[in-house]
């Protein structure tokens, strides 16, 4: 209890900041969702804030089947959170994240249809590598154009992120596309798709095997960021590039590596998306996962085990959004409401902690400083 | 086709002659495209100058356009008028420029007390201001929009300039681009001009790039830095909202979730391109635009030849992401030889502060 007790003060402050801006984003929602519902056609409703929660915490909790969505919702923002807190960790801020999850999902549609007769470990296995792959080509792009010619990579991964959408359009409506459907989609993936624990109980349907490859990727980057040589250099760069430099390591290679690393991520998210739970792909595949993966990072702080809570916090959001909608005729997009406030009472810490009397944290928002410093500035000289 | 078998020196001449043939008509359509990138890139450019990175464009457009679509809507709705014979303008279109305006600069008020007060790191404000006004303007739009398939109040009229003027010769057409548009097109190309002298001719605009430069050194000469950052961030949201009020007042007249598409992220690259300057970042603007508008001439009246046949061959998703990718190439291409305001992204603290 009292080893218990002694976590808790270590954590505190840390999570203290996050854990208000969760709370106080909850309560400037529903008096949004409150507020606005005065200029609609069903009026003002004072309960309206109470059945919003219900809606909301019913949808992600509220039943087996209900837990197993949250689950799935969770796990690509678990691998896309890990790829944005990655980046942040050397000071680079991979907005890309969307952008390497398409390409990793169309890359894992395609292998995966390709192969899908092949024996499952081996479909399986080339699916995922190709699309993690994929995530990692597109990350590297903006890592060697931030390395060797210092193109901020924000402004970049924002354009890659655009160009990968209209690279997807291409290869679904032309290379991908399957014969037979009534719309542009890849083809089926057979022996590609990750397996899922549906033969313990039909609820567990969707529980696929991309979940397990999350929960692993959260040990596997904590010990690359804090146990292995390279992680080490990743965040001396990212706290000061010009003492790292000093100390004889390249900051040019370590933010093209952090790139492809934190885009290999996200494409491995992407992958298990589509090899888990959507099984094929559209020429307009649209998803929230691009900047959800920026909240989840920011909330959880860039360190995995944060970013693993911050992921399961929006993949219950993300789950309950629906149930809530049908429930209390508010639409689902209070759910990006939600995460907007939650975002800026993290850059206003200040209010946080104003309100809850919290003292300032030495790590925080502040450690995840991005290379602004290094604005139009070449890096490898 | 068997790809050996072009001449290229031939595709390229061919290639130069379709561009000036088809200049005169892609160039009204270029000005337009550009007057929302060139705007966010006026923003930029004032907010870069004082030593505040804004990558918030794209959200403050976001929510310009959706607040200037709203209030125009319900205006339109209660007051209906009959549109002026100058540019079409009604009394709602007018308000929801007013409104846009100030909507976003509302929000470039937040970053600045981010960026300046609370001294939050400038990118991930800007960040959290592009996912709050995406998550915002998609939450009121279903509310409010979507159950109102009939809200809106139209959009501006493109001015038709006199005969006389646009068939002079050899600068006829230049006058067309510029004067066949809408009221916040035309006057981008006045803004960007007074801007440029401001900046550089007179009092306040020494005084901002004294505070981009060297903020400690213009605090000693007895310069209020965090007063005029903050005048100057709140005053360059006023850009991005023209910008945002253009895409749904005078260029489409509907609001759709994440129409910005990027823009500001372009009129970002278009500050670095033009060298911190309003009138190169107008120019770097219309380069971008220019792209845009060519995928539009192709489409529209493909060229004849091998040109055609290869032009025609390359898929559309590419002209789509020819903004895009020119985007990437500049930066990449110029970043390393323009030189950014040397105290850019950095909050400014007194010594006794810091």
């Amino acid at each position: 209890m009292s080893r218990l007790r002694g976590l808790w003060a270590e954590a505190r402050p840390v999570v203290a900041v996050p854990l208000g801006a969760v709370v106080l984003a909850m309560i400037v929602a529903s008096v949004v969702a409150l507020l606005s519902s005065f200029f609609t056609e069903a009026g003002f409703d004072p309960s309206l804030p109470f059945k919003v929660f219900v809606g909301l915490f019913g949808g992600a909790f509220g039943g087996l089947d209900h837990i197993v969505n949250t689950l799935v919702n969770a796990t690509p923002l678990v691998l896309a959170g890990l790829a944005v807190g990655f980046g942040f960790k050397a000071g680079l801020f991979n907005i890309g994240a969307q952008g390497q999850f398409l390409l990793g999902a169309v890359a894992a549609a395609g292998v995966g249809a390709a192969l899908n007769e092949a024996p499952p470990p081996l479909a399986i296995g080339a699916a995922v590598s190709a699309g993690t792959l994929a995530g990692a080509a597109w990350g590297f792009i903006p890592g060697a154009l931030k390395a060797w010619t210092g193109a901020h990579e924000v402004v970049t991964t924002i354009m890659l992120n655009f160009i990968g959408a209209s690279l997807v359009a291409f290869l679904v409506l032309n290379l991908l596309q399957a014969p037979g459907f009534s719309f542009a989609r890849t083809g089926d993936l057979g022996n590609a798709a990750l397996p899922n624990a549906g033969f313990l109980s039909a609820d567990l349907g969707r529980l696929h095997l991309g979940i397990l490859l999350a929960l692993l990727a959260v040990p596997a980057v904590w010990w690359l960021l804090y146990r292995s040589t390279i992680g080490f250099e990743v965040r001396t760069v990212g706290a000061n590039p010009d003492a790292a430099r000093y100390a004889g390591m390249r900051p040019g290679l370590l933010i093209i590596f952090t790139m492809t690393a934190s885009g290999l991520l996200a494409g491995l998210a992407g992958a298990t998306e589509i090899l888990g739970t959507s099984h094929y792909m559209i020429a307009s595949y649209g998803t929230s996962v691009g900047f959800d993966s920026i909240a989840v990072a920011l909330l959880g702080r860039s360190h995995p085990v944060g970013i693993l809570f911050a992921a399961l916090l929006f993949g219950a959001l993300r789950a309950g959004a629906g149930p809530m909608q049908l429930e209390a005729h508010v639409p689902s997009e209070l759910v990006d409401v939600i995460q907007a406030v939650i975002l800026l009472f993290l850059a206003a810490d200040l209010i946080v902690r104003r309100l809850f009397r919290l003292r300032q944290a030495k790590r925080g928002i502040e450690a995840v400083e991005t290379a602004t410093e290094t604005y139009g500035r070449k890096l490898v000289t | 086709m068997d790809p050996t078998s072009i001449p290229v020196l031939g595709v390229l001449i061919q290639l130069v002659g379709y561009l000036v043939e088809v200049l005169p008509d892609i160039a009204p359509i270029a000005i337009g495209l550009a007057a929302p990138i060139a705007l966010g890139a006026m923003c930029g450019v004032i907010g870069e100058r004082s030593g505040v990175v804004n990558i918030g464009i794209e959200g403050m457009m976001l929510m310009a356009a959706f607040v200037g679509f709203l209030v125009a809507g319900f205006v339109a709705q209660t007051f209906p008028a009959t549109p002026w014979p100058i540019f079409g303008a009604t009394p709602a279109l007018l308000i929801g420029i007013v409104a846009a305006v100030l909507a976003a600069m509302a929000v470039a008020l937040l970053h600045a007390w981010l960026s300046v007060s609370v001294r939050a790191d400038q990118i991930i404000s800007g960040t959290i201001i592009n996912i709050a006004a995406l998550g915002l303007t998609g939450y009121f739009n279903r509310l409010w929009i979507a159950p109102n398939p009939r809200l809106g109040a139209g959009t501006f009229q493109s001015f038709i300039p006199p005969a006389e003027l646009t068939e002079l010769p050899l600068v006829g057409w230049l006058l067309k681009a510029f004067l066949n548009q809408g009221p916040i097109a035309m006057s981008v190309i006045v803004i960007v001009i007074v801007l440029q002298v401001l900046l550089f001719r007179s009092r306040w605009g020494l005084r901002t790039r004294a505070v981009g430069e060297h903020p400690a050194a213009a605090d000693t000469v007895g310069i209020d830095v965090l007063l005029l950052r903050y005048r100057n961030v709140v005053l360059a949201g006023a850009f991005a909202g023209l910008a945002g009020a253009y895409l749904t007042l005078e260029a489409t007249g509907a609001f759709q979730n994440g129409m910005t598409t990027g823009r500001g992220f372009i009129a970002l690259a278009a500050v670095i391109f033009g060298r911190w300057t309003p009138i190169g970042a107008f120019g770097a603007a219309l380069l971008f635009s220019a792209s845009d508008a060519l995928a539009v001439a192709i489409a529209l009246r493909p060229p004849t030849g091998h040109l055609g046949d290869l032009l025609t061959a390359i898929p559309s998703e590419f002209y789509a992401s020819l903004p895009y990718l020119l985007t990437i190439i500049v930066l990449a291409g110029v970043v390393g030889r323009s030189i950014a305001p040397a105290a850019v992204g950095r909050p400014y603290a007194k010594e006794s502060q810091a």
